[in-house]
């Protein structure tokens, strides 16, 4: 079966069990759903229904009890803990609930993290690289200032340019609201919108139903089955960020051109 | 077997360094030690403690060793490297021979002396008698050491005159009766007046005081050897032949009621040999000849001074072989401490970790960071201690001279530098290898849901 958009990630009957002492936890129980490029998915669900398992494993952070995930049109699921580091630092950008700041590192420092473990060379080009990330999640002023210094959206903002500068084929989120007011909620949402808009594939977990409805698809899990999967029509109505969607976009879509880091993903892996 | 250890560790270090100055990884983990190590102070401060106390003490206990091994080997070159002195002895078998004989005789003869001319490496040799004899001006009196010798006494022995002459070639030729007084001895004659140009009497007859030593400190016996301490104040020298033609060999004197004759030709003979390498050799001709013409009769003893400076180099290699122990210890229980730290600072920064594992990095990225930390504590603990070390050799004789009136020589020992730092280094890998084993070691998904 060729799907007709290109597929970022497929999971063909994923299955996650935990030991814990004598129980079995069955966290994932076959699960098979395909992501496309340039999605927005919303992963919803009680706790337990096995949603940060599936954002876990789709991030490359723990290898599936069984079953097959396609990173791409590589089986990511048998590589292992250095491969899977490689993968992480190339193709995935994570965004989490409490950020994930390190607090020794200023904001670009922070920025350059996942550069310094693809092993690249911090030079003038990937300095000029966070510089305009940190621009555009509108922190341009704060380069120097540690996390703890900024506000928690500020902190969701580095995170995010953070998650941008390998420009991730997937960037994952795990309730990338949950530790902020609504206000602040709502720009960091319009940004990953923007994002979206500007072509970025977008995984996100969330519990809250107006998060997921900034998404573009909306899939229900529970008891580690999916649940329902639909089509968030909504997203689409939703008025374009005026401000500065257009630059955005525009700059998003600039800042690889012609990388030497940027690797197609899927044919140039040993 | 410690030259070795330094290469090792030299190449240690460009394997750690090398890597490190060229990736920015390293770079970035490199200054994110310094800056944790700035952010915990008094944390880091105590955690290197031991290691900055084990390279302290090292640097400083080198450093002292080695500045008394100078002082003794200085010491050694004041009696004279190239020396060989031959003493007579009077052997303890000697006392039934001295009953049948009445006269005892033993020690080194003149024969003795014309055979050790014969060896080709000797450049001077000076024949001595020491005679224990009251040494009298006017109504004074001091008991002294006649010592019957050669115009190269001086040169051998280094003598230094206050005033006046040493004895020459022309005296033993001639017989004169003249004499050199030391310096105590010149003193209790002469409180008041100047000795030169007087006459001193020694036994039955007078001689004319020509010198006068200076001052001359005591060589002292140093590790244990034969040697006795010398105390060239209490000498009086007199030319050889005179002392021959007017003591003849023997010398009688009176012991716990008992008279007692002796008959020995020579008390003692210095060699100066050629150079330090033909010492040795020397040393075996002369006693393979004494052994020869001595047969059995154990009268001669020989000291080699160059020996005493080997006995004085072995001392220091002891020395620095207990100090390498004691130097293993301390940094040892430093390294512990690092480790504790080490260990602590893992479980601290548990969720530091999985950020980056999240970000992608390899579990040897995580090893890497955390040995670099441990690493940068130690190496800066251990120039700390460089430090503190230096600092105490370089003030500590001053200080104890000073103000605790102690001769305690010191002198900054290059290799403990090397030694030290370079223990410190191996300590923070050493010690640093299972804390940043055990990070790597942590779960991704675990480390980030740590608090």
């Amino acid at each position: 079966m060729q799907p007709a958009v290109p597929l970022v990630a497929r999971v063909v009957d994923l299955v996650k069990n935990y030991y814990l002492e004598e129980v079995v936890v069955r966290a994932l129980r076959g699960i098979t759903i395909d992501f496309a490029v340039g999605d927005f998915v919303a992963l919803m669900g009680p706790s337990g229904s096995g949603k940060s398992t599936l954002l876990n494993l789709l991030g490359c952070l723990d290898r599936p009890s069984s079953g097959q995930y396609f990173l791409g049109d590589q089986d990511v699921s048998t590589m292992d803990d250095d491969e899977l580091s490689d993968i992480r630092s190339r193709y995935i950008g994570f965004i989490f609930q409490s950020y994930n700041l390190l607090a020794q590192y200023t904001v670009v420092e922070n920025i350059e993290v996942p550069l310094l473990y693809q092993g690249c060379r911090l030079d003038e080009r990937t300095r000029e690289r966070c510089l305009s990330l940190a621009e555009m999640v509108g922190l341009g002023d704060r380069l120097d200032h540690r996390p703890m210094q900024l506000s928690g959206g500020q902190q969701q903002r580095v995170a995010i340019a953070r998650a941008l500068v390998n420009d991730p084929h997937v960037i994952l989120a795990d309730e990338p609201t949950g530790n902020l007011d609504s206000r602040t909620s709502d720009e960091i949402m319009q940004l990953l919108t923007q994002l979206n808009r500007a072509g970025k594939t977008i995984i996100m977990v969330t519990h809250e139903n107006d998060i997921a409805a900034w998404a573009r698809r909306i899939v229900r899990m529970r008891d580690g089955h999916v649940e329902s999967d639909v089509r968030n029509d909504r997203s689409t109505d939703r008025p374009a960020p005026a401000a500065h969607a257009a630059g955005l976009t525009a700059s998003a879509n600039s800042l690889w051109g012609g990388d030497p880091y940027r690797q197609p993903l899927g044919n140039d892996r040993p | 077997m410690i030259p070795y250890l330094c290469l090792l560790l030299g190449f240690g270090l460009l394997w750690l360094v090398v890597p490190l100055a060229f990736s920015d990884k390293g770079r970035r983990s490199f200054v994110l030690a310094l800056r944790s190590l700035w952010l915990h102070k008094l944390r880091s401060f105590l955690s290197v403690l031991g290691i900055i106390i084990g390279t302290g003490a090292v640097i400083i206990l080198m450093g002292f060793g080695e500045g008394s091994m100078q002082d003794a080997l200085e010491d050694i070159k004041r009696q004279g490297a190239t020396n060989i002195m031959i003493r007579s002895v009077k052997a303890s078998d000697e006392s039934s021979t001295a009953r049948q004989q009445r006269i005892a005789v033993y020690g080194l003869t003149w024969a003795d002396y014309e055979r050790m001319q014969t060896i080709p490496t000797v450049v001077r040799m000076v024949p001595m008698r020491i005679l224990p004899l009251k040494v009298h001006h006017l109504e004074r009196s001091v008991k002294g050491r006649v010592v019957a010798t050669t115009a190269d006494y001086a040169v051998v022995n280094k003598v230094q005159l206050a005033a006046g002459r040493f004895l020459s070639d022309e005296d033993d030729r001639y017989m004169a009766n003249v004499a050199v007084l030391g310096a105590h001895v010149a003193d209790r004659l002469f409180p008041f007046e100047n000795a030169l140009g007087k006459t001193v009497r020694l036994d039955k007859y007078f001689y004319l005081v020509v010198g006068v030593l200076a001052d001359r400190m005591a060589t002292s016996a140093v590790g244990g050897s034969s040697q006795t301490a010398e105390d060239f104040n209490d000498d009086v020298y007199i030319p050889m032949q005179t002392c021959r033609g007017r003591f003849g060999e023997k010398v009688v004197s009176r012991q716990s009621g008992s008279w007692n004759a002796e008959q020995v030709e020579l008390s003692q003979v210095t060699l100066t040999i050629t150079d330090m390498e033909s010492v040795r050799p020397a040393g075996d001709v002369v006693k393979d000849l004494l052994e020869r013409y001595h047969g059995t009769k154990a009268d001669w003893a020989i000291t080699i001074p160059l020996d005493r400076l080997e006995a004085a180099e072995r001392e220091k290699e002891r020395f620095v072989g207990l100090l390498f122990w004691i130097g293993f210890i301390s940094l040892f229980v430093g390294g512990i401490g690092i480790m504790n730290i080490m260990l602590a600072t893992v479980t601290e920064r548990t969720r530091e970790i999985g950020i980056r594992r999240a970000l992608g990095a390899k579990r040897r990225d995580i090893t890497m960071q955390f040995l670099i930390e441990a690493v940068v504590q130690t190496s800066l603990g251990g120039m700390v201690g460089l430090l503190v070390g230096m600092g105490v050799v370089f003030a500590g004789p001053w200080v104890s001279e000073h103000i605790f009136d102690m001769h305690r020589p010191a002198v900054l020992n290059v290799a403990s530098i090397f030694y030290s730092v370079g223990v410190a280094l191996l300590v923070g890998v050493a010690f640093g290898l299972y804390p940043a084993w055990r990070a790597s070691r942590l779960d991704p998904i675990e480390a980030l849901r740590h608090e």
